[in-house]
């Protein structure tokens, strides 16, 4: 047969499509529809949050930060609960990363705080001495995409039914609705909302300036990120 | 015409050839900074506090990735093809216009694509999927470039004299059937120029943006059915491919075994697949899912140690070669590299072993000595022995590849025993707790005690880029300072007593 088969160059491409397809389709499959399914308490990004996702992504923070944590006591005592596959079903890309040269981030609101983090992105070592982490003092200047941020809500609620302007149920039992703007302009004015709250607990005044004159600097929009991984 | 041996054309050989050089020190300088920047962080500001956007470690960080895989070793595999292609399948591409043609634009369409990422990339334009970072219009881009190659491979075949696909061709056939499956389901995401808001606004924000067709879990199992495979099929059986045929050709030894490289073959192809979920243990993804990926990743030694032991036992009487011979020094200790690092795979995706090794600098490890020891030593052998057949000159320096061949070896062997030195320290100093069941380190603790790994692991890597650019540096002077032989050189390797 595979002589046969070396000298039929179709037959043989078919042979090998077919045995390295099988493995997908058994792994792949089954699964699929219910690993996305958000568990309770789970709630889709707001417009600014997501910017704030975009700059984390721009900047490959996931290649030197996790977001899963395992089930193992070293982890939970170190991060918190250990993850669960619903709390990602609003996570498009997943974000998991694969080294930890830094810590886990997956619950990283629970214990840092937005002036932690405005500190901290600034001079990384003066926060935590002997970090080999870089500074990212450009996202204090750069303002963030929150029109990007616009569509791809749009994009997915119009595609995934991700639940925006929809209550979803939270732990405690009550609903929480996350609004999601019904034009660009409505959208901005959301996020910059959100962004004023975050500004007021910044001591950096160029920030607090340019958010005054109605601009998202990167660095806000990430802080609300930073702040909604609970 | 009867009794003439066949002239074969290397144009496009020879376009890859350059790009593999090229690409190749990119990727391996980007490689050497981002390592000492983790030795030295004041390294991320080596341009200035203006560039320092440019400079960082994370935006650098997918650079290195891709330029390592898709620059070097995908020009490599491409380098490879369009000489091995030709001599297995007895046919030349100047018999056909159309098959210069497309080999031509397969190159040119190449190097577009390649400067639209480092463009991209550079601008943090990314999806932030390992391997697979590229925004829709380049992944479009990338898919014409590879069925242009698809129609490459086919269309040689389609002409070809020699009926029976010698085993390299299996090999890269199933590159590009592999890649091509892994690449496209890998990469289904929605542009999100398409919304259009209730107020009927489109096209709004960036053009190139777009989102991920799967969320969370379900993103993460299939990328890492990609990432783990694109490994496979990029890393692993194109470089089969390459050892298959010149080993045999350099040695004058024929293939050990024609049963083993079946076995080994579609072993590969059947196995490789499953393994993809080692990269999730311990995640959210289903438990047997977990438990396949560990267990296939175990067989996976099987078809690896096949390939790796018929190249060994192909030398079988012939031993002093590997004394004489720096060319057979590389395939050999390239050889060896492979069963190293397919057994220190395997090793890794065991769960046990797994919780502590991932995340962690012992699998950063683990893919440098596969890629530097295995593919980067093979895809320069492969140049080595191309080279003087291509340019119709002899090699410039013999000695200068010993020389070279020593030098990188030291640099892999500082690299992999630094990383796992590193990878295993930090793992168990994350999980240890102290006499009250408490954590016995805070996580700076686990990063600062890294510090003397992370500069060795930079020296290492030095090395092997200095190696590297002496390599680049003998195969300029073998293109240029030798005079042009009559012919081509037929038999004599160029290393050969």
């Amino acid at each position: 047969m595979f002589h046969w088969l070396e000298k039929h160059p179709f037959f043989f491409a078919v042979g090998v499509f077919v045995t390295i397809a099988f493995a997908g389709l058994v792994e792949i499959l089954p699964n699929f529809a219910e690993a996305s399914r958000p568990v309770i308490g789970t709630a889709p990004y707001s417009t600014l949050e997501l910017a704030g996702r975009h700059v984390y992504i721009e900047n490959s923070c996931n290649a030197c930060h996790s977001q899963l944590i395992r089930p193992f006591k070293s982890e939970t005592d170190r991060y918190g609960h250990y993850s669960l596959s619903g709390e990602y079903a609003y996570d498009r890309p997943f974000l998991w990363g694969s080294k930890r040269t830094g810590p886990d981030l997956m619950r990283v609101g629970n214990y840092r705080t937005t002036d932690w983090h405005e500190n901290h992105m600034k001079d990384p070592a003066g926060v935590v001495p002997g970090s080999v982490m870089p500074a990212y003092r450009w996202m204090f200047t750069k303002n963030a995409d929150i029109n990007t941020a616009y569509a791809e809500q749009l994009t997915v609620a119009q595609f995934f039914s991700v639940p925006y302007n929809k209550p979803v149920p939270m732990k405690d039992g009550s609903t929480k609705v996350v609004k999601m703007g019904g034009s660009i302009a409505e959208a901005n004015a959301l996020a910059l909302e959100e962004a004023k709250a975050i500004a007021a607990n910044m001591k950096d005044q160029d920030v607090k300036d340019a958010v005054a004159r109605g601009e998202i600097p990167q660095i806000v929009a990430l802080i609300a990120y930073l702040n909604s991984l609970k | 015409m009867e009794n003439r041996p066949l002239e074969y054309d290397y144009t496009v050989a020879k376009m890859f050839m350059l790009t593999t050089v090229l690409l190749g020190i990119v990727g391996m300088l980007i490689g050497v900074i981002l390592a000492f920047q983790l030795a030295f962080p004041e390294l991320n500001l080596v341009l200035g506090e203006g560039l320092a956007e440019y400079t960082n470690f994370s935006r650098l960080r997918p650079l290195h990735t891709d330029a390592v895989i898709f620059g070097f070793t995908l020009s490599g595999i491409f380098a490879t093809w369009y000489y091995v292609g030709q001599r297995v399948l007895k046919v030349s591409m100047a018999e056909s216009g159309l098959l210069m043609f497309l080999g031509k634009l397969h190159f040119w369409l190449y190097l577009a694509v390649v400067v639209a990422v480092v463009v991209s990339l550079f601008t943090g334009v990314t999806t932030s999927k390992e391997y697979a970072e590229f925004e829709w219009p380049i992944d479009i881009a990338v898919v014409v470039v590879w069925v242009v190659f698809g129609l490459s491979i086919f269309g040689l075949i389609g002409i070809r004299r020699e009926k029976s696909l010698y085993i390299s061709v299996w090999y890269y056939i199933a590159t590009f059937l592999g890649i091509a499956m892994l690449y496209l389901f890998n990469n289904m995401e929605i542009p999100t120029m398409l919304a259009a808001s209730p107020a009927g606004e489109t096209g709004i924000g960036a053009w190139y943006h777009s989102v991920s067709m799967y969320a969370g879990t379900n993103d993460a199992l299939v990328q890492w059915w990609y990432g783990h495979n694109a490994v496979a099929f990029g890393f692993t059986v194109p470089i089969v491919a390459m050892i298959y045929y010149f080993l045999p050709k350099e040695s004058g030894q024929a293939i050990y075994s024609y049963k083993l490289s079946l076995l080994s073959f579609w072993g590969l192809m059947f196995v490789y697949l499953w393994a993809g979920g080692h990269h999730l243990i311990y995640s959210t993804v289903p438990d047997w899912m977990q438990t396949m990926g560990s267990i296939f990743s175990v067989i996976l030694i099987l078809p690896s140690w096949g390939s790796a032991i018929n190249m060994l036992l192909t030398m079988k009487g012939e031993w002093q070669q590997v004394a004489s011979s720096p060319l057979i020094k590389f395939m050999v200790l390239g050889s060896t590299f492979y069963m190293f690092s397919t057994l220190e795979g395997p090793i890794q995706a065991i769960k046990s072993v797994n919780a502590i090794a991932h995340f962690t600098d012992w699998i950063v490890g683990h893919v440098h000595d596969g890629v530097l020891g295995w593919v980067g030593f093979m895809i320069m052998a492969a140049l080595y022995h191309m080279a003087p057949r291509v340019f119709k000159r002899e090699i410039y320096s013999k000695s200068l590849m010993a020389t070279q061949f020593w030098i990188q070896t030291l640099g892999v062997v500082l690299y992999f025993s630094s990383m796992w030195i590193s990878g295993i320290t930090q793992g168990m100093m994350w999980r240890a707790h102290d006499e009250f069941g408490n954590l016995a380190y805070s996580f700076i603790d686990t990063v600062t005690v890294l510090h003397p790994y992370y500069t060795i692991r930079g020296v290492g890597g030095l090395l092997y880029l200095v190696g590297f650019l002496m390599f680049a540096y003998n195969i300029y002077k073998t293109m240029s300072a030798r005079p042009v032989e009559e012919s081509e050189l037929q038999s004599a390797s160029p290393m050969g007593a």
